[in-house]
């Protein structure tokens, strides 16, 4: 392969229109600038506008196709093949609650039951006040303490449909 | 008593997803309230994770165990004089005495829950970097000579034998060369490779550097699920702190040999465990599996040679460059040698981290360590070696945990991790389960794992509610068996495995509806 610096390169495409607003916007391109000289840096770049934006918004994609040249479907492929990534704005909260067999071992079907019916959303879902999302996910790493779910980024063990209440309480509750 | 007592509480995700940092902060609290001189450690997990959070107190240099503490148990503690080891109701004597620690052999987790494992000097301080000085000291060869004559084999499930890996990458012509860590840990029921990379993150980086020296790799990359987002603090603490001191960078301890690493974070995509759908995924791509060959010993990461192993394979490194291949080889039995860290998790009453050399039997290991079930009701079944691995029932639990003797009864050790189930698991649930998590995970490049995997789930919801039951069954058997011929990675070749297991071992669950048939 020849390097890729020795080429003439054409710029046949302009930066794509989209709806982001300014801060989205700078997201996307500050995570691009920071990352896009490292190799596969697709991945490292979705963390980041993530990590940021609590998504990576559906206008994202063509403009993060525009700064790594690749076409937007090779970014939409990725984006969509990985469970982790949200195209849609969470809620305040991101609670992801383990659904494999060591879990399952400790009743853990019939805490996503109570879960779901006290938080009145299915997997994906954002309650109606904005404050939680529900998502689902396969083995937290905890699998002698279950059922476990996560909260943000903190995992919590034996979680019972008392604790899990306890600790959506204290999610709702201001200056927590 | 001048200085200040040393007090442990683990700062690992399991302890401190049920209080330990609240314990933590009592203790700080209440020492302050008592006018105590302490000093607080966040050492790593023991692995008895049925006793987190696992308190321990240091008292003429030996260690005493008081657990599970919670926060209010604390002020109590300190009543009973518990910094002086005084007995208490949560007392458990020295920890290293304690039963379930003392049996085991642990060579790879040696420090886990001894060292704070954010220290370097900790490290050094308990034998850590003497296996990369021997390392240093030796040419390529005979590094990839000794850990093959340990008999180390990959530990991540597929068991292949390290050292031969590794020897091809050494061989394999070529400037750039990658070490890549398999940190994706997603089989359920197991998380050593999140204890060590959170309890001793240190051992990891030097096991891949070690690596580094003896392939010619001067760049590594670790892959880490975003489940553990512990494990990447700790990771990215160790590496600038490895970086700090000449243990990573251009010039290694002053020897001129360069070796550079990074950690990278997956998107919670299962099969990116498997190898070459992980090498996609670090080049940025969708994590869909490549056709073998060519090997990723050959054509890896960005098309160059690479040696990519587990992390309990990367960190059993350091002890054999340390203590010798032959120190490493007389643990184990036939050609499974060494130490497994097997991980006893679901329906547990001790459940924890066991690692043990290979050959005890899975019912010494479910009973002598972990104790029978936590809910008190009778073991039914046992799924080895994650959501790929088979059910075994009570007739099996004799199996010697060995990769050979596993396979004879169709089944995989895998990456060690043990479910446990009691008599009120549904083994037709569970079958239905194993098919409908391959449909979710597949990465859809085969047709038999995409679409195989949702026909099995309709297949067995048919033969559940007893629609033709017998037809059901034979195309369900014949299905399996188009999954494991026909697949192309383990995902869909090892569906069956629980399915079918479910299936021989379990099959009155799968008829309760149109047979009148009493559970056994």
């Amino acid at each position: 392969m020849s390097k890729q610096s020795a080429r003439r390169v054409i710029p046949i495409k302009v930066e794509p229109v989209s709806t982001l607003d300014a801060e989205e916007r700078a997201a996307v391109l500050a995570a691009c600038a920071q990352l896009k000289a490292m190799p596969g840096s697709l991945l490292p770049i979705c963390h980041a506008v993530q990590h940021a934006l609590g998504f990576v918004p559906k206008d994202a994609v063509p403009l993060i196709a525009h700064e790594l040249n690749l076409s937007i479907a090779e970014v939409h492929g990725v984006l969509s093949f990985y469970h982790y990534f949200r195209r849609e704005r969470p809620g305040r909260h991101v609670v992801h609650l383990c659904r494999a067999e060591a879990c399952q071992a400790l009743g853990s079907q019939a805490l996503e039951a109570h879960v779901k019916a006290s938080l009145g959303v299915d997997f994906h879902g954002t309650t109606a006040d904005g404050a939680i999302s529900l998502e689902p996910v396969y083995c937290l790493g905890n699998c002698a303490l279950g059922p476990s779910i996560m909260i943000d980024e903190h995992l919590r063990g034996r979680v019972s449909a008392a604790r899990f209440d306890a600790l959506m309480a204290g999610l709702r509750t201001p200056l927590r | 008593m001048s200085a200040a007592q040393r007090i442990f509480v683990p700062c690992d995700a399991a302890a401190v997803g049920i209080g330990a940092d609240e314990t933590a902060n009592a203790i700080v609290a209440e020492a302050l309230r008592r006018g105590l001189q302490i000093q607080l450690v966040r050492n790593g997990s023991r692995g008895m994770l049925w006793l987190e959070p696992l308190v321990e107190v240091e008292v003429a240099g030996s260690r005493h165990a008081y657990g599970p503490v919670q926060a209010s148990d604390v002020a109590a503690l300190f009543d009973a004089d518990f910094i002086g080891g005084k007995p208490h109701t949560l007392a458990h004597g020295p920890t290293a005495d304690i039963a379930y620690l003392r049996k085991q052999d642990r060579l790879t987790f040696a420090r886990v829950g001894l060292t704070d494992p954010r220290s370097l000097t900790d490290y050094i301080g308990h034998g850590g970097y003497r296996g990369l000085q021997s390392a240093l000291a030796m040419a390529p060869a005979d590094i990839v000579a000794s850990v093959t004559a340990s008999g180390l084999r990959g530990r991540g499930g597929a068991a292949f034998p390290a050292g031969i890996k590794w020897k091809t990458v050494l061989g394999a012509p070529g400037e750039q060369k990658y070490v890549v860590c398999n940190a994706d840990e997603g089989d359920s029921g197991t998380f050593s490779d999140r204890m060590l990379m959170e309890g001793d993150p240190f051992v990891l980086i030097e096991g891949m550097t070690i690596a580094g020296l003896a392939t010619g790799a001067h760049q590594g990359y670790i892959y880490l699920r975003w489940e553990y987002p512990e494990a990447k603090s700790m990771l990215e603490a160790a590496i600038s702190a490895a970086y700090a001191d000449g243990y990573l960078g251009e010039n290694i301890r002053g020897s001129g040999k360069r070796f550079d690493l990074e950690v990278r974070i997956g998107g919670g995509a299962y099969i990116c465990g498997e190898e070459t759908s992980l090498l996609e995924s670090l080049e940025g791509k969708r994590g869909q599996v490549r056709f073998k060959p060519p090997l990723p010993a050959l054509q890896g990461l960005f098309g160059k040679p690479t040696v990519i192993n587990n992390v309990i394979t990367f960190a059993s490194v350091p002890i054999i460059l340390d203590r010798g291949a032959d120190y490493y080889q007389q643990f184990g039995l036939g050609r499974s040698r060494g130490t497994l860290p097997m991980q006893l998790a679901g329906n547990i009453k001790h459940g924890g981290l066991v690692e043990i050399a290979f050959g005890m039997t899975l019912r010494e290991l479910m009973y002598d360590f972990g104790g029978g079930t936590l809910s008190g009701r009778p073991i039914r079944a046992v799924q080895v070696g994650g959501p790929l691995g088979a059910y075994l029932p009570e007739s099996q639990f004799d199996t010697p945990l060995d990769y050979e003797a596993f396979a004879a009864i169709k089944g995989m050790l895998g990456h060690g991790g043990i479910v446990v189930f009691d008599d009120t698991v549904d083994m037709a649930a569970q079958a239905r389960y194993a098919m409908e998590f391959c449909a979710i995970e597949s990465c859809g490049k085969c047709t038999p794992c995409r679409i195989g995997s949702t026909r099995g789930v309709e297949v067995i919801d048919r033969l559940v509610a007893g629609e033709d039951a017998a037809r059901q069954e034979t195309i369900l058997r014949d299905l399996c068996e188009t999954l494991t011929y026909g697949s192309l990675c383990a995902l869909g070749g090892l569906t069956p495995y629980p399915v079918v297991s479910a299936l021989n071992h379990f099959h009155e669950d799968f008829v309760k509806s149109n047979v009148a048939q009493a559970p056994a």
